[in-house]
């Protein structure tokens, strides 16, 4: 009887098989397309890394403007000069002006062997950058380079890295060889400063009010949709906002003119205040919401227990609530925050500067960013700009992976001391 | 019925009597939003004594106990008619501070919930904030002395309250609402998220706290109400939803000889 009951609710063995054979082919269609969704992302990932990667090392043809043979006779490379022959290079080629700074900055009988053959090449020998090319052309299509080294007189090839030790703490320069991302790296770290200043705080507390505080009521409820409606907004939007109010509307605080009495502060506006304001708006709806879940994930037998020993609203909230949502809160600002580092349009709109080689000292100082030196640099035209570009990029990711590597270690640190704790 | 005016203190009379009760509801209501939750609510509280409320899921029962300490109020839109007396002060007059009700009213859930901290700081962070001025080592080791807990603890007051069993927890839960020098301790199904051994520890512990707090409790538990309380709240729900209080009285009057036949169907196991 009841195998017949089985046989008439789910039909005879074949038909069993048949449907199960259908169900696990269904599980495997589908296996197979979350599979290739992830491999594709994971393709598109490696061919942008191999991308900035190729353009970030590779092979530079040169071509001095004046060579070293010139300087003393039969020696082919500065670096074979005796030290008296550096000397006397440096004081008889070097122009007058030139002479005076660099006696200033450390005079030239103080300065060692390597520092002196840097001098020269910088400002005698003036190596011209010809053409570049990326890794995998230096690796493989070397006979390529070669033909072009023949075809142009007096070229030589050197194989470089972009990213380098001098360019971490050269300041901008027309010259692709001496240019460096050091204004932009302080620029960057200012900016993201005063973002974090700014945003965190008004947003941590925005999210409280919003979550323990506000009552469930119309204009409480479009408050919450508006601030859902502003994490969506483009950037550039809250760049054309920037400009309108802090840049121009707030110029006299922002230009640092009202509080410090900056009269002839160059900057009118365009200061380090200005875009972290501006990209501390940029990110406030995304603490406000991040917050605002993590406020969320503290159960409410917590709240329950806290009040039961009355405990007021603020003690809940303080004692309870916010320690336990802490690391996520923390999580999620960083987060927040890495975005505001790697955004350059708002910036662009407020103008940051396309081109400063003065640190920036304060907030009432000009800059410019990493994104935005990027942005510059991969719009000029000569082919050696590009791999200072990439090279910029192999600098900014790796900040961000700091970034992101900190929030995912300190949520853990976190996690373990509560669990200990508790 | 008669109200007394509001005083900050709302002095504590030590009244054990039938004509002074420690609570008196009177035709309460309860609603939340538009809905009503429990309607024309009645019934009298006696000083030390365990009172059992009892009645199918969604009668209102644990509703009416959070009413007691006006834990409702945090539930939004949640809004109560008629009169909760405390001594016969009203508690729903509009100065009273709901902070200072809990403090004296106190609460233990249903599932253990201890704060995230530890064991100490669980006891003594209750206190602290309402202001105690005694020794705070002292208190602790009391409150856990009569919650029966402290010969398991007093090794590891430093240690995390979450590593302790899920009885233990319950328990430190307990001494946390008696460090605060509660009149009343609200229990909403204290032990229904417990094992039998834990749950028997517990109910030992109600019998043994009754010399000192009127305890109120909610239970789905019939043996554990009739074994428990000297009264029993019989809670029931109308064609709407709305929880309505079926019979009220003596335990062993209620269990025994209970007036009403649903009572008697619903303690009998013949429904809920």
């Amino acid at each position: 009887m009841n195998s017949m009951n089985h046989v008439v609710q789910f039909g005879t063995e074949e038909d069993v098989q048949v449907l199960m054979e259908k169900r696990r082919h269904n599980g495997t269609l589908w296996q197979a397309v979350f599979m290739f969704s992830v491999s594709l992302a994971m393709l598109f990932l490696i061919m942008l890394i191999f991308s900035v990667v190729n353009t970030t090392f590779g092979y530079v043809v040169l071509v001095n403007e004046v060579e070293s043979s010139t300087l003393i006779a039969q020696k082919d490379s500065v670096s074979s000069f005796t030290r008296a022959e550096l000397e006397q290079v440096a004081f008889s080629r070097l122009s007058a002006g030139i002479l005076r700074r660099v006696e200033y900055e450390k005079p030239i009988a103080d300065r060692s062997d390597e520092e002196l053959i840097a001098l020269i090449e910088q400002y005698i020998i003036k190596p011209k950058v010809r053409k570049t090319w990326g890794l995998w052309d230096s690796l493989f299509n070397k006979i390529e380079i070669d033909r072009y080294m023949a075809e142009n007189e007096g070229s030589y090839a050197v194989f470089r890295s972009w990213v380098n030790s001098s360019f971490l703490v050269a300041d901008q320069s027309s010259d692709p060889l001496n240019a460096g991302i050091r204004t932009a790296l302080f620029g960057s770290l200012w900016i993201i400063l005063v973002t974090l200043v700014f945003a965190f705080p008004i947003g941590v507390g925005a999210a409280i009010y919003l979550e323990e505080y506000a009552k469930d009521n119309r204009f409480n409820r479009a408050l919450q949709l508006n601030i859902f409606n502003l994490s969506a907004v483009p950037s550039i939007i809250y760049g054309l906002l920037g400009l309108a109010v802090f840049v121009r509307a707030m110029e006299p605080i922002t230009s640092g003119a009202l509080i410090l009495g900056i009269e002839d502060s160059t900057a009118n506006g365009r200061t380090i205040l200005s875009g972290g304001l501006t990209l501390g708006l940029l990110v406030l709806p995304i603490i406000i919401i991040n917050t605002q879940e993590a406020l969320k994930a503290v159960p409410d037998s917590l709240r329950m227990s806290s009040y039961g020993v009355g405990a007021t609203k603020w003690q809940t909230v303080w004692n309870h609530v916010l320690p336990a949502s802490f690391d996520r809160i923390l999580t999620g600002t960083i987060l927040a925050l890495s975005r505001a580092f790697g955004e350059t349009a708002p910036l662009v709109v407020i103008g940051a500067s396309t081109f400063i080689s003065i640190d920036p000292s304060g907030i009432f100082s000009k800059f410019t960013t990493l994104p935005t030196q990027i942005y510059q640099w991969s719009a000029r035209p000569q082919g050696a700009y590009r791999n200072l570009a990439s090279a910029a990029i192999v600098c900014l990711l790796i900040l961000l992976l700091i970034m992101n590597s900190t929030a995912i270690y300190l949520r853990a640190r976190i996690n373990r001391k509560k669990r200990l704790e508790a | 019925m008669s109200v007394k005016a509001y005083e900050v203190n709302m002095p504590f009379v030590g009244a054990k009597s039938a004509e002074n009760p420690i609570i008196e509801m009177k035709d309460v209501d309860i609603y939340y939003g538009d809905f009503q939750a429990v309607k024309k609510i009645s019934m009298e509280i006696l000083e030390r004594h365990i009172t059992a409320f009892i009645g199918p899921s969604g009668c209102g029962k644990s509703t009416v106990l959070r009413s007691i300490n006006r834990m409702n109020d945090l539930i939004p839109n949640a809004r109560l008619e008629g009169y909760v007396l405390f001594n016969g002060y009203d508690l729903y007059d509009e100065r009273v501070d709901p902070v200072l009700i809990r403090r004296r009213i106190g609460m233990v859930f249903q599932k253990p919930n201890p704060f995230p901290k530890s064991i100490y700081e669980n006891i003594a962070w209750g206190a602290r904030i309402n202001g105690y001025k005694g020794d705070m080592d002292e208190l602790v080791q009391t409150s856990l002395q009569s919650a029966a807990l402290w010969d398991e603890v007093k090794d590891k007051l430093k240690k995390g309250a979450l590593q302790l069993s899920g009885g233990q927890q319950q328990r430190l839960c307990i001494a946390r609402a008696l460090a605060v020098f509660p009149e009343i301790i609200l229990m909403d199904e204290p032990a229904s998220a417990l094992d039998p051994i834990a749950t028997g520890r517990i109910e030992e512990l109600i019998l043994d706290l009754k010399t000192k707090y009127t305890i109120i409790i909610v239970t789905h538990n019939m043996g554990q109400a009739s074994r428990l309380s000297d009264y029993t709240a019989f809670f029931m729900v109308d064609e709407n939803r709305t929880g309505y209080l079926e019979e009220f009285g003596d335990t062993e009057q209620v269990f025994l000889n209970p007036r009403n036949k649903k009572t008697e169907e619903y303690i009998s196991g013949k429904f809920g």
